[in-house]
């Protein structure tokens, strides 16, 4: 941390940082000549080049019908398989991120038999493969054909159903990825939480801070700002992982396209329709991401630089942009 | 300087009441080393006692053990009548669950060498946050009891500045006015200007020196011998894990006897 930004005694205030603003060009500017990057224009060129090439090429190839692709980009079933694919992708990250908030806590507390439970999920679900767990939730019939909730070793039962019933292919695919996903958030999480300066457990102690409000007040706030860039990608991950569940039949949106080709036999057109839709929704998924990085980063910095809509609206008012100072000016 | 704030305040209670804080041959280990072996000593309600010593000396664990931010292994610490992070019951010392530490620390207040401010509040935020979040103040009277209270260190006008905003005299004014905001009986000091730029240090200063007047209760870990002089009522010398000298700050400080005290008063004036 630095010190002594202050150098007015009085007023005190936030130092004033950047710059100061050149007024006009003055007699003793450098006016030299910019450095020429030829190659620069070299591989511009050629990267051109080869792209002009390929999209020629998939243009030009009869074995793509691009009507088959234009109309099935908006197609219902494609759309419905979107949704299913968002819900499934949004429910599964909520769901894992609270799952993984309490197994990351578990983890770091001193009480060993709750240490040991998360250590030990931890290494079943990180240890096996996505794909193996999705069928496993998805053959879970094989298993135990009836679920029944009651007193172990004992015939009391409070409620029993068939497993099938109880658990679609829907459920066993949310289950899977929840499931698998609170294990590595759990990590993301316990290593955010480390992060925390020691001085702010001590701080909130000295305080009389209860340990559940220091986690939710004061250690989770300063270790979202770690937490939030892996916790995107896996995001990201999870929404491109949800193709997974195919194997089981949940009608996301890989599988809704493969459904769809093989009755049409258009297999590339079809690919190229879901690849589409993937690359859009993880583009979408970033926005959040940067404003969530900006909420948790305030009081990081002196100041926050402005939002890209800031830039615009500013570029539009035609004023400078100047950072954005959250401190009262002195 | 402001010395002349501050009072002697044992002629302000002629009657002797029962010590605020009393520590009994307290000892502390980590691992083979032992930190403290032994301390002895207990401050009145309104006094202000000063910790001196070489670095390594102990003040600093000892002042962490009052408010059971480390747990000692042998002796007692006291504060108001009741032991620090353990229960009396009849015969038998029970350990207190977290909760009840937490309880009993609300009432002791302590100021961090590095200010440990939450980073993620602003000054105003940081001050409120303990009254509302643990002895449910609402939030109303605590966000215009924080305002009094940065006004006091004089930091009103920066309420809505970020940590990260101000200086380090600053955010260790804003620390002590968090650390007011909860009313504590008892305010431990951690060397609360050691990390301040030289220029810095007197406004902190200034500020404890007021609560001193005031009639706080305060222990000061330090290495301002002018503070200790002229704010202190009593001040004691450790080293190596023992109290080797306590006085009065003109006793201990200007006619020191220990030949260890004598030579750290030599090297730091």
């Amino acid at each position: 941390m630095k010190q002594g930004t202050t150098l007015a005694p009085r007023p005190e205030g936030p130092a004033p940082a950047g710059p100061h603003p050149t007024d006009g060009a003055g007699s003793d500017d450098v006016v030299a000549v910019p450095l020429r990057h030829p190659w620069r224009w070299v591989g511009a060129a050629l990267l051109g080049i080869s792209f002009a090439a390929l999209a020629s090429s998939l243009w030009a190839n009869p074995n793509i019908d691009h009507r088959t692709i234009s109309s099935y980009l908006l197609h219902p079933r494609i759309l419905g398989g979107v949704g299913l694919t968002l819900m499934l992708t949004v429910v599964s990250m909520v769901v894992s991120t609270i799952l993984g908030v309490l197994l990351a806590v578990m983890r770091l507390s001193k009480n060993p038999v709750m240490n040991a439970f998360a250590w030990f999920y931890v290494w079943v679900f990180r240890g096996t493969p996505l794909l193996i767990q999705v069928v496993f939730w998805g053959y879970l019939g094989l298993l135990y054909a009836q679920i029944s909730l009651g007193v172990p070793f004992t015939d009391f039962t409070v409620f029993s159903a068939d497993t099938n019933t109880l658990v679609p292919a829907f459920t066993a695919g949310l289950l899977a990825m929840t499931l698998n996903q609170a294990a590595y958030s759990a990590e993301i999480i316990r290593g955010g939480m480390l992060s925390v300066d020691t001085g702010q457990h001590e701080a909130a102690s000295s305080l009389g801070m209860s340990p559940a409000y220091t986690l939710f007040r004061v250690v989770l706030p300063q270790a979202m700002r770690v937490i939030i860039p892996p916790m995107g990608n896996e995001t990201i991950s999870m929404l491109k992982n949800t193709s997974l569940l195919s194997v089981i039949a949940v009608l996301e949106l890989y599988t809704v396209a493969t459904q769809i080709s093989s009755q049409n036999l258009r297999q590339v057109e079809l690919l190229v329709v879901v690849s589409c839709w993937y690359l859009f929704l993880t583009s979408v998924l970033s926005v959040p991401q940067y404003y969530l990085e900006r909420h948790y980063g305030r009081g990081n910095a002196r100041q926050q630089s402005p939002t890209p809509l800031g830039r615009i609206r500013a570029a539009l008012r035609k004023t400078p942009i100047h950072a954005v100072s959250k401190g009262p000016q002195p | 300087m402001t010395e002349a704030l501050a009072f002697p305040r044992h002629q302000e209670h002629p009657a002797p009441a029962p010590p605020l804080l009393v520590a009994t041959n307290v000892r502390k280990h980590y691992g083979g080393v032992e930190v403290l072996k032994g301390i002895s000593l207990s401050v009145n309600a309104g006094e202000v006692m000063c910790l001196l010593g070489p670095s390594g000396s102990g003040k600093s664990t000892f002042l962490r053990c009052i408010n059971h931010l480390e747990r000692i292994d042998g002796g007692r610490i006291s504060v108001g009548g009741e032991l620090v992070g353990y229960a009396q019951r009849q015969d038998r010392i029970f350990e207190m669950n977290p909760r009840e530490v937490a309880k009993q620390r609300s009432g002791i207040g302590m100021v961090f060498q590095r200010f440990n401010l939450f980073p993620h509040m602003t000054a105003l935020e940081n001050i409120w946050a303990a009254p509302v979040g643990v002895k449910k103040v609402p939030k109303q009277h605590a966000i215009k009891r924080g305002m009094e209270l940065l006004d006091r260190v004089g930091l009103a006008h920066l309420a809505k500045a970020y940590p990260a905003q101000l200086s380090g005299g600053q955010q260790q004014r804003v620390a002590i006015a968090r650390a007011l905001a909860m009313d504590p009986q008892l305010l431990l000091f951690d060397e609360p200007t050691s990390a301040l730029d030289p220029e810095l240090v007197g406004d902190v200063l200034d500020v404890m020196r007021t609560l001193a007047a005031d009639g706080m209760t305060m222990i000061v870990v330090t290495h301002e011998i002018g503070f200790a002089r002229g704010a202190g009522d009593s001040v004691v010398f450790m080293d190596g894990g023992v109290v080797v000298e306590s006085g009065a700050p003109a006793d201990v400080l200007d006619n020191p006897q220990n030949p260890r005290t004598i030579a750290f008063l030599e090297s730091v004036m």
